[in-house]
Formats: C-alpha cells, sequence, structure tokens
C-alpha cells in the first residue's frame, strides 16, 4: 500500500499541532524519506509559514480537490530538503470545500510515491477534524501538559476510536520540567494516567520554537535545540526506531546524576 | 381486534395499560371502553397506570380518560409520559405523573428501589474508558471496567460500579433510588449524584487509594473504605 499517512490532531487549539507537523516532516526528511506534509486547515493556513515557504505558494488544496491544479502543481518542494513537499491549505474558502472522500483519494495517489504522507487537521471536532482524521493509518494527538488540554485531547481520542482509527500515540508539548518538579505543572506520568495512550515524544518548553515559527527554519534543523532534539525523535519513533526518551532535566545537580548513575540510568 | 392499539399487563399496584402513542385518540378511547366492557369482572375496582408515551395529550381528552375509567368503577391512579404537554393536563387534573414521582423523590414510599435480585433488572456493562464527552444513560445498573474521565458522565437508575478510576459525573439513583450506591476503584469524581443529593471530592489529593463506596446516610451522601471483613 506504499506510503503511511500520519494525521496529527490535538481537539484543543495552539498546543502545537502544525509546528509538531513542520517538525516531524523536516526530521523525515532529514532521516532520508520522502514526505509530504498536507495543511488541513483550510481558511487558516499556517504551516506555509512555519516551513517557509509562503511566497511560493500558487496552488492550493482546495484547487486540488476541484480540478482547477495538477497534483504536481499543488506539490511544494521545500527549500533545502527535495524530498520534502508542503501542499497548503486553502486561505479563502472554509472546511467544507474538501470532503472526507476527497482527503482518501489524494492521500492514496500520495503514498504511492511517498514514504509518509502528514497531515496536521485543524483544531475541533467538526469537518476539518473528519477530512484530516479519515485517510489516516496512524494518529499522532498533540497536547500540553494542562488540564483543559488533555480534556480535549481525552474527547478526541475518544472520537479517533469511535472512527476505529485508534489508539493512535500522544505527544505531549511544552513541558517544563522545572515546574514539574515544583507540582505546578502536570508531569508526563499524570497525562499518561488519564489519557492511557502509548507517548510517543516528550517536546520541552524551549524558546528556539518561536523564533523558529517566525522565522519559517523549523527547531529541529537547529542542532542546540532541545526541542528539535526531541522532534527528530518522535520522527524515528514513527519510522519504527526504538529510541529512548531523553532526559528533560535542564541542569541535574551532581548529587541527582550520581544517584542515576548508581541506578544504572 | 386491533391489539396493538392498547397492551395491557399486570402491574405491582395494578394495571398498567399502554396505549399506542400514534393512533387516533378517538379510536384508541373506543377501543379500551369496549376492552373493559368486555371483560368487566377482570378489571373490577383495578387502579390503573395509563402509559402514553410520546403522544401530546391535551386536558380535555385526559379528562375524558380519567372520566371513561371512572364510569367503569376504575380508578386512574398514575400517567406515566414522554410528553410535557401530557404531563401538563395531568397536573392540572391533580393526577400523579411519573414527573412528580421524580421530583418527590424524597418521599420514601413513592420511590420503587432497583431490586437487584429481579429478573429482568435491566444493566449494562461497559468494557472501555468512557472519554470526556461520553455520556452513558442507564434505566438499570451500569457497571464500566475502565476508567471514568474527567468530562465523562454515567448517568443510572440504579447503583453504578466502576472497576477503575471514577473522575468524571455519576448519578445513581438518577430516578429517586436513595438505596442507590456508586463504588469505585479510585473513587474521585468531579461530580457524584445519589438521587437528588450532590457532592464533590474533596481538593486535596490523597495518598492512599482503596476502592470506595458512595451512598445517602443521614440525609447526605458518604464516601466509606470496603471493609476487609465481612463485619459491619
Amino acid at each position: 500500500m506504499g506510503g503511511k499517512v500520519v494525521t496529527i490532531t490535538s481537539g484543543k487549539g495552539g498546543v502545537g499541532k502544525t509546528t509538531a507537523t513542520a517538525n516531524l516532516g523536516i526530521s523525515l526528511a532529514n532521516l532520508g524519506k520522502k514526505v509530504v506534509v498536507i495543511d488541513a486547515d483550510i481558511g487558516l493556513r499556517n504551516l506555509d509559514v512555519i516551513m517557509g515557504l509562503e511566497n511560493r505558494i500558487v496552488y492550493d488544496l482546495v484547487d486540488l480537490v476541484e480540478g482547477r491544479a495538477k497534483l504536481r502543481q499543488a506539490m511544494i518542494k521545500h527549500k533545502k530538503f527535495e524530498q520534502l513537499y508542503l501542499i497548503p491549505a486553502a486561505q479563502t474558502r472554509d472546511k467544507m470545500a474538501v470532503s472526507p472522500k476527497d482527503m482518501v483519494e489524494l492521500a492514496d495517489k500520495l503514498r504511492e510515491e511517498h514514504d509518509y504522507v502528514i497531515i496536521d487537521s485543524p483544531a475541533g471536532i467538526e469537518r476539518g477534524f473528519r477530512n484530516a482524521l479519515e485517510p489516516a493509518d496512524e494518529v499522532l494527538i498533540v497536547t500540553n501538559p494542562e488540564v483543559s488540554a488533555v480534556r480535549d485531547a481525552d474527547r478526541i481520542i475518544g472520537l479517533i476510536e469511535a472512527a476505529e482509527k485508534g489508539p493512535g500515540r500522544l505527544i505531549i508539548n511544552r513541558l517544563k520540567t522545572e515546574m514539574v518538579n515544583k507540582g505546578e505543572m502536570l508531569s508526563a506520568d499524570d497525562v499518561f494516567d488519564i489519557l492511557s495512550l502509548e507517548i510517543i515524544g516528550i517536546i520541552p518548553e524551549d524558546e528556539f520554537v518561536l523564533s523558529a515559527s517566525n522565522s519559517g527554519v523549523p527547531v529541529t534543523l537547529n542542532e542546540g535545540s532541545r526541542a528539535g532534539m526531541a522532534f527528530t525523535n518522535v520522527a524515528r519513533r514513527i519510522t519504527g526506531e526504538d529510541v529512548p526518551f531523553m532526559n528533560l532535566d535542564e541542569n541535574p545537580g551532581f548529587f541527582k546524576r550520581l544517584m542515576r548513575f548508581l541506578d544504572g540510568r | 381486534m386491533q391489539d396493538e392499539l392498547i397492551a395491557i399487563k399486570g402491574h405491582k399496584d395494578g394495571l398498567l395499560i399502554s396505549l399506542s402513542p400514534t393512533e387516533n385518540w378517538q379510536s384508541v378511547a373506543d377501543q379500551l371502553a369496549s376492552r373493559i366492557d368486555d371483560r368487566a369482572d377482570f378489571f373490577a375496582g383495578a387502579a390503573i397506570t395509563v402509559e402514553l408515551g410520546a403522544r401530546p395529550v391535551p386536558k380535555y381528552e385526559l379528562s375524558s380518560l380519567k372520566a371513561l375509567l371512572e364510569r367503569r368503577g376504575l380508578s386512574l391512579s398514575l400517567v406515566l409520559s414522554d410528553s410535557a404537554t401530557t404531563r401538563e393536563s395531568a397536573l392540572a387534573l391533580d393526577l400523579k405523573t411519573d414527573a412528580n414521582i421524580r421530583t418527590k423523590a424524597t418521599e420514601k414510599q413513592e420511590t420503587l428501589p432497583v431490586d437487584p435480585e429481579e429478573t429482568g433488572t435491566r444493566g449494562v456493562l461497559l468494557r472501555r474508558t468512557l472519554r470526556s464527552g461520553r455520556t452513558v444513560h442507564s434505566e438499570g445498573h451500569v457497571v464500566v471496567f475502565g476508567d471514568v474521565n474527567p468530562g465523562a458522565q454515567v448517568i443510572a437508575a440504579g447503583d453504578i460500579i466502576v472497576w477503575g478510576k471514577l473522575r468524571g459525573t455519576a448519578h445513581a439513583g438518577a430516578d429517586g433510588d436513595e438505596s442507590a450506591i456508586v463504588c469505585a476503584l479510585d473513587m474521585s469524581p468531579s461530580q457524584l449524584r445519589i438521587a437528588g443529593y450532590i457532592a464533590t471530592s474533596p481538593a486535596d489529593k490523597r495518598k492512599h487509594v482503596e476502592p470506595e463506596t458512595a451512598l445517602i446516610r443521614d440525609n447526605q451522601i458518604v464516601v466509606a473504605a470496603r471493609r476487609k471483613s465481612g463485619k459491619g
């Protein structure tokens, strides 16, 4: 059946779906995979901006679905990676312009020639989410370690299970270790406790992410960024590699390091 | 004989007569009258519960039904209906409806506790975690083999048993049964209701989690750990 279709969703807005999509697309391309990322957030497109491809858009997803553009014309090649393409969302239409069936047909065409098709789902549980979910082989749910985001993630996981696309895997984004240690933020364990879903990645809060999004060079290309590294690890886990979780403690003291050493960790 | 218009069953307080909610009212009423007249000795003196389903019955129709029964020596003791119009009519005629059973739940003699031993008691077993947004209603008991997450809701006329974490909302005895209970392996519901009583979980995190049972005692909801021995 060719490539794998991975949908990135969250329920709640603003938790980092688009950032995750951009970074996973680039990380997978960096690992030598052929990748297409699709922005399914019609009417509110962002993915092109985060990937630095905004000024190259001629045709978009709706043009493609409505037959005004051929597949090749709507696929924008990434500046750095020859094997990475973006299909941008339309800015002027809404979610009803595309149906779940259109998305399945598009994904089936794309998976013939690419290893991964990554779909950035819009927030919410309506048509846009259905469009993004329908063609998925695997669903990744992005959440933040906060009660409202976890609640929405829980809801969306229920819908994913009901659509028999489950169970999905979880990306916990913007975790602040020092706040967790002070008991002010949910820990990854707390989130797992509620959602009981396999965690595929824990992304630490990282100020590089914002500057990277603004400049259109996703953070995963920045070798000094911990969030970038975490995204790369997620990409490797998507390919089936077994990658250990990185230690998120910012500055583990000598004593802690010693304890960890003695623990054999 | 058009049997489907009317169904008559024995009932613990007398007879339960179910009238078709869709057929023409006059023909339903006529048939009821002829059925009673056919077997007058069977009906004699019975207290009648009428089930009207979704049909909206205006006051004059309900009043004529009541008169029809009374002329034959039968008393209309209870009106069961899913329609607000019908309930209003019943209220105006000073007849009891299932709605005021619900509101008068605190009056013990009016509630019919769900007997767990009773054959035919309905119940639901859910072998899955109920996630946020999911609501389960049951006219019997509900057993969840999994968690009830925050934002999920379980509403049962009988008991609720959660073999897992209860963190959403649970309402046992939703029809007014104050003997209903809620049990969970980890009892931390966002809201817990039994019959007409409401409680919330204490805000502080407990260190020691153990299976607990919630029930009504002295007019409030109390939560108690399951005792290990058979005593008590």
